[in-house]
């Protein structure tokens, strides 16, 4: 092991002494979860198919509403950020994630009232997402068009 | 000579932790120290509306057992220092703002428990003042909401990353006798060594300590076994070692005198990734577990070394690195004198 | 047979993205966006409908449906009515989503408190 009294190489040298991730269990406990909300995505898709008056095509909103108003109720009672540090991206990626980011935000402004609080910081996690989302969703649209435009 | 090589204090007096005070949250008090602390809570809101409150309550016990304990009143304090890790460290302003004892405001980050007990000590020592109050206070909420994210989001953390302890820390400093002498303190100078990540403030923070140590060894010419404890703040499962491996290199094994606060105040299977941190995990651990072995008699010499990490969330974001101080502080049991 | 396409491509894709948050380092939000953004890429070249089709809500439930629905929306009305469509379309599909994000959202944070 090389000197660890070396400012400039110190970054480097302290690698040993990171506690590294369980690369394989993250990933087995990522594939779990997400695989789950996935089935349960499905089975609520083929619910609503079902028992009301949905198509393969309209079913997504209402599935994508109930998983977040399940993901909502998991972050008020406080077990999302649980299930979150076991399942790491598991639950991140899955629009389950994207529900907790938002209502984790405003719940934690609470305090500061419900416009100042609540209100603005409800987009302070979930705002990159939208952001990102429109503005690649609209280059790649607006690229698409000129091609096909051109292709006439 | 009041002054030892370049950094280190020696009180000319004897100078006493004459009363403590400490109060914690619930996870710290289900931890292997959880008997030491005067007052503990099981709800992270201490019965307050909000996190910011549950904080200021906590430090507001601490105050109150401190006092109790020698039957003093606020009137009887002649300065208050006091700091914590929230933004203007609003937290002590209000309390001073409540308990109307001559205020100084106090930021070392976690570092802050031993800023306030040095200079209460020097204050006292000089006589500038009788009594002096030094209180630091660190919620997890209000921390996690500055520094990280909001306590509900589910987005997971690295194993490096800590976790802050939910808690406060009080010391009454004084020339009337108790088991617990200050002997020296040992200021620390800021120490960057580069690292950027706020999830391992273990790694950003050994050199600073590794510094103070060494710097206190070298003022007082002292070998690292003069002490039966050396006490960290909050390094964490990553820093401890790093810290050790730095003290080695530059000749002193603290091999078997070594601790870390944030290693001592959880069990391993408490989910707290690396360890505590926190302006109170160093408080809560010296006033309470280390006062309390070092009035019995089962330690007799401690060097607490509370290190603090000096950034805020919105240079972090700017890629800077992440700026570290430690300050340390002798405590001695008194019978021998 | 379904539910197993569903499980393993929703896992798959999670999987993914725990790479992306331990071995590149990604904080949680930059593995998001990320996601949303290779979501909206694969729709251009029609590669997420087939994913779809496959597994259902296996690529439905993931945030980069998300990156796809917006695209999506955004080409449906950019072909009738060209470069202002895209302005138009953009949230025509995901706004289930994101009205009930919001709602629902702001309802659980005015009932709950903050667990810590």
């Amino acid at each position: 092991m090389g000197q660890l009294n070396n400012k400039t190489n110190y970054k480097k040298n302290i690698k040993p002494y990171q506690l590294k991730p369980n690369y394989l269990m993250n990933c087995i406990k990522a594939f779990l979860v997400g695989g789950f909300i996935c089935l349960l995505g499905e089975a609520l898709q083929n619910f609503y198919i079902r028992f009301f008056d949905f198509t393969e095509k309209t079913a997504g909103a209402p599935t994508q509403g109930t998983l977040i108003i399940l993901s909502c109720l998991l972050t008020g009672i406080g077990v999302y950020d649980k299930i979150g540090q076991f399942a790491g991206a598991g639950s991140l990626i899955p629009v389950t994630g994207f529900a907790n980011s938002i209502t984790s935000a405003a719940l934690e402004h609470k305090s500061e009232g419900i416009v100042l609080g609540i209100a603005t910081n409800l987009f302070k996690l979930a705002g990159a997402v939208i952001v990102f989302g429109v503005v690649s969703a609209a280059v790649l649209g607006i690229i698409r068009l000129f091609i096909m435009n051109l292709l006439g | 000579m009041p002054k030892m090589g370049k950094q280190t204090w020696k009180f000319m007096s004897n100078i006493y932790l004459s009363s403590t005070g400490t109060t914690a949250g619930p996870l710290e008090s289900q931890g292997p120290l959880g008997n030491s602390f005067d007052q503990v809570y099981d709800d992270m809101h201490c019965g307050e509306s909000n996190w910011e409150l549950a904080e200021r309550t906590l430090m507001r016990e601490a105050i109150g057992h401190c006092l109790r304990k020698v039957s003093k009143k606020e009137q009887d304090i002649d300065i208050f220092l006091a700091g914590d890790l929230l933004n203007q460290t609003v937290t002590s302003n209000y309390i001073a703002g409540e308990n109307q004892i001559p205020y100084l405001g106090m930021f070392g980050a976690c570092s802050t428990s031993m800023e306030t007990l040095a200079i209460a000590a020097l204050l006292v020592d000089s006589g500038f003042a009788n009594y002096v109050i030094g209180a630091v206070s660190s919620h997890n909420a209000t921390a996690e909401r500055q520094f990280r994210y909001p306590t509900e989001y589910g987005g997971p953390r690295p194993k490096t990353a800590t976790y802050t302890v939910t808690g406060a820390g009080a010391a009454l400093v004084s020339k009337e006798a108790s088991p617990i002498l200050i002997k020296e303190a040992t200021i620390g100078k800021v120490t960057d060594w580069g690292i950027k990540d706020a999830n391992d403030l273990g790694s950003a923070m050994a050199p600073a300590a590794a510094d103070t140590i060494a710097a206190h060894l070298k003022d007082t010419g002292r070998q690292p076994d003069y002490y039966d404890l050396i006490v960290t703040g909050d390094l964490s499962s990553v820093g401890s070692p790093i810290a050790k491996q730095l003290l080695y290199e530059k000749g002193y094994n603290v091999d078997g005198v070594h601790q870390d606060c944030g290693l001592m105040i959880y069990r391993p299977d408490q989910p707290v990734f690396a360890g505590g941190s926190g302006a109170a995990c160093s408080a809560v651990v010296t006033y309470g577990y280390i006062a309390n072995q070092i009035a019995s008699g089962s330690l007799n010499r401690v060097f607490v070394v509370a290190t603090g990490a000096l950034f805020s969330p919105i240079v972090s974001q700017q890629k800077e690195t992440i700026p570290c101080i430690a300050h340390g502080v002798v405590l001695e049991a008194a019978g021998g004198q | 047979m379904e539910y197993l396409i569903a499980f393993v491509i929703g896992g798959l894709i999670c999987v993914v993205g725990q790479l992306l948050l331990d071995v590149c380092k990604l904080t949680p939000a930059h593995v998001v966006v990320t996601f949303v953004v290779i979501g909206a890429l694969l729709d251009s070249f029609g590669i997420y409908d087939q994913l779809i089709k496959f597994s259902g809500a296996g690529a439905t439930v993931p945030i980069t449906s998300f990156g796809h629905a917006l695209l999506h929306g955004a080409m449906a009305e950019g072909k009738e009515h060209g470069y202002i469509g895209i302005a138009m379309g953009i949230f025509k599909l995901t706004s289930a989503g994101i009205t009930s994000a919001i709602l629902f959202g702001f309802i659980a944070a005015l009932i709950f408190k903050p667990r810590g």
